[in-house]
């Protein structure tokens, strides 16, 4: 029963840190048709970022979900204003490009910071469920995750904001036609992206090393979450989510942590096979 | 100069250098050059077989290292466990050829879309990382090839004659086999582009649509040049296994297929010298960013390859083609004509094709169509 139920938590926290790793992406891509290839070394910014305040003694928690957002926030943009806009509707373009600030953001790092893997050590301590210990940390990331869910609905359906964004990316001409700026909007969303990968950056610091390489290690796993999903963005995310990181994890549980990455991919695969569209092309329609 | 890229001169003219270095190199150059000379030619076949089927195909495969790496690993394996090296030859082709058309099934027959076909690759490359990678321990072998992780195969034997153990190729003999199998892919190639079967794939790249009304399965012919890409991606990567005796994971890794990638773009898309010249050129740029220490090679690639996708789309090679072909009209009529008004003409692309051309001369279309 006590396994049960850690196995249990241990599937909610991996579908959780799917939904965070994926958010930034999925907003991305979802609102702009944007394949940010970069992601990967957004969060890695935010992890950085996260480093840097603490050694300016700023608080955790502070730096976590004030710092990092702001500044991977601004490096998009920035970014978006030099290279990404002038590919708009060039699908595969962008994708070359975006692996292109990649690979330089790496090097940039790499070249300031050093090659060298920095660490946050994990935050608050562990409870024990019977036999088990579980850190409270993790139940943080599940928390943090539904509320991020909840908050991507309710900003993009209850706010003036969320309107103005859904209606620029259905028809850019007709919102400009209606007095808004579809590049101020585009140049938004992009930075709102960046910050949720900056913001998952920061939350998975204490919990990965940190080294200007690590963002390879999340952008297939997101890349995979947001397509197989498919069209709508948060039930997308949410479903993919679920049934990759239930796989992931299961079969994490069954063999070793490498299988249940292999087995997360593999299943990615088969499912697209099925279902080119994604998840929600054939199920959810019509949701957001 | 279109013309000239799509005619016999200038396949004749690559062969020519081709041969010209095969044979011209190893008198000028020590063993160690040519060492660095045989893996560059390894890296121009593998840039071949990218720029084949993305440039010809349409198909951006962001996982040419995966069969690259197989075609390594399915060599060591099994000269490993034969000894003969004749059979792992023909295997370190016909296993990465085999994935290859596994994969391009799922993706063209599942009428999966460019982004998704990049996404699938790419990751498809990862899992073969993750899993070589976690095979470390002495139980992961194969045969009495252990596979070892990390660590990679060390002490591969290098190619021998066929059917005669003890007499492997000297790295003279593995540098001329390396062109020879450079070239000849390259004429295969060309021969391969200008039959029919190669201009249903070009055309199937420009107009899918189309093809399909004109009664042409696009999707057998994706999955042909798919699997022969990935055959010539096997056989670099064989080459490679034999080059320095050894092969890893990293072969595997995210920044090999952005390399291959950087060849391409930075080279020309839509030309089969293009991939060669790009990776001949990154390759010793990377080497010489190696020596100091300024610069990462990170940021330097992934500098290059950002500018090439804003500025020069077209790559080197076309973008040089190109701007020959505007000196060609601007020069030409002085010599012929002595009239200045033709001087000022602005040059038209020679095989532009017209938006109501019929049907079936799209599948003359270039690179130019493609980039335009």
């Amino acid at each position: 029963m006590d396994l049960a139920i850690v196995v249990f938590i241990q599937v909610l926290y991996a579908v959780a840190s799917l939904v965070i790793i994926s958010s930034g992406l999925a907003v991305i891509f979802g609102m702009m048709k944007v394949i940010n290839l970069a992601h990967g070394e957004f969060m890695m910014l935010g992890a950085y970022a996260v480093i840097m305040s603490m050694r300016l003694g700023i608080n955790l928690w502070v730096a976590m979900f004030i710092v990092a957002p702001l500044a991977v926030g601004l490096v998009g943009v920035i970014l978006e204003r030099m290279v990404i806009r002038r590919l708009y509707g060039r699908m595969v373009d962008t994708m070359l490009a975006t692996w292109g600030l990649s690979l330089l953001l790496i090097g940039v790092v790499t070249s300031i910071a050093g090659n060298t893997t920095a660490g946050v050590s994990a935050p608050l301590s562990s409870f024990t469920i019977g036999a088990y210990s579980v850190s409270v940390y993790t139940l943080v990331i599940i928390a943090v995750a539904v509320g991020l869910g909840l908050a991507i609905r309710l900003i993009l359906l209850r706010t003036q904001l969320g309107l103005i964004a859904r209606g620029t990316m259905q028809n850019p001409n007709m919102a400009d036609a209606l007095g808004i700026s579809p590049s101020v909007v585009y140049s938004v969303t992009f930075a709102v992206g960046a910050a949720l990968s900056g913001l998952a950056g920061g939350l998975l610091a204490p919990l990965t090393g940190v080294v200007p390489t690590m963002g390879g290690a999340f952008v297939a796993k997101a890349f995979i979450t947001v397509i197989g999903g498919g069209p709508a963005i948060l039930a997308g995310l949410v479903s993919a989510s679920t049934l990759f990181g239930s796989i992931n994890q299961l079969a994490t549980f069954i063999t070793t942590p490498v299988l249940g990455e292999v087995a997360l991919l593999a299943a990615a695969i088969v499912m697209l096979r099925l279902l080119p569209q994604g998840i929600t092309g054939r199920f959810f329609k019509g949701t957001l | 100069m279109n013309r000239f890229a799509q005619s016999w001169m200038s396949a004749a003219l690559v062969l020519a250098i081709g041969v010209a270095l095969m044979f011209g190199l190893p008198g000028v150059m020590d063993d160690y050059t040519l060492l660095q000379g045989t893996i560059y030619a390894v890296m121009a076949l593998l840039g071949v077989s990218l720029g084949f089927i993305w440039g010809f195909g349409g198909i951006l495969c962001f996982g040419q290292a995966a069969f690259f790496g197989i075609g390594s690993y399915t060599y060591a394996i099994a000269v490993v466990n034969m000894g003969d090296s004749t059979v792992p030859f023909m295997l370190a082709i016909a296993v990465p050829a085999l994935f290859a058309a596994i994969l391009g099934y799922v993706i063209f027959f599942g009428r999966l879309s460019d982004v998704y076909m990049g996404v699938i690759t790419l990751t498809v490359t990862l899992i073969l990382f993750n899993l070589i990678n976690s095979t470390a321990g002495p139980e992961w072998k194969i045969g009495v090839a252990p596979l070892g992780g990390f660590n990679g195969i060390p002490g591969i034997p290098t190619l021998n004659y066929p059917g005669k153990v003890d007499q492997a190729l000297s790295p003279l003999e593995l540098f001329y086999l390396t062109m020879a199998c450079l070239l000849i892919t390259y004429l295969g190639l060309r021969c391969l582009i200008s039959s029919k079967i190669g201009r249903v794939i070009i055309a199937a790249k420009e107009n899918e649509q189309r093809v399909l009304l004109l009664g042409y399965d696009a999707r057998l012919y994706k999955l042909f040049s798919f699997t022969l890409g990935g055959a010539i991606a096997g056989l670099a990567g064989c080459l490679f296994a034999n080059w320095g005796a050894f092969t890893s994971p990293t072969i595997f890794g995210l920044a090999q297929s952005a390399q291959i990638i950087i060849w391409v773009i930075v080279g020309g898309l839509g030309t089969l010298v293009g991939p060669m010249v790009g990776c001949i050129a990154i390759q010793w740029l990377t080497t010489q960013i190696g020596t100091q220490q300024i610069f990462n090679s990170n940021l330097v690639l992934g500098g290059i390859l950002v500018v090439f996708v804003l500025l020069v789309p077209r790559g080197v090679i076309p973008s040089l083609g190109i701007a020959l072909e505007w000196l060609w009209t601007r020069l030409m009529p002085r010599e012929s004509s002595s009239s200045p008004q033709t001087v000022t003409a602005p040059p038209i692309a020679p095989s532009r094709v017209p938006d109501t051309a019929p049907a079936t001369m799209v599948v003359v279309a270039t690179d130019e169509e493609q980039a335009a």
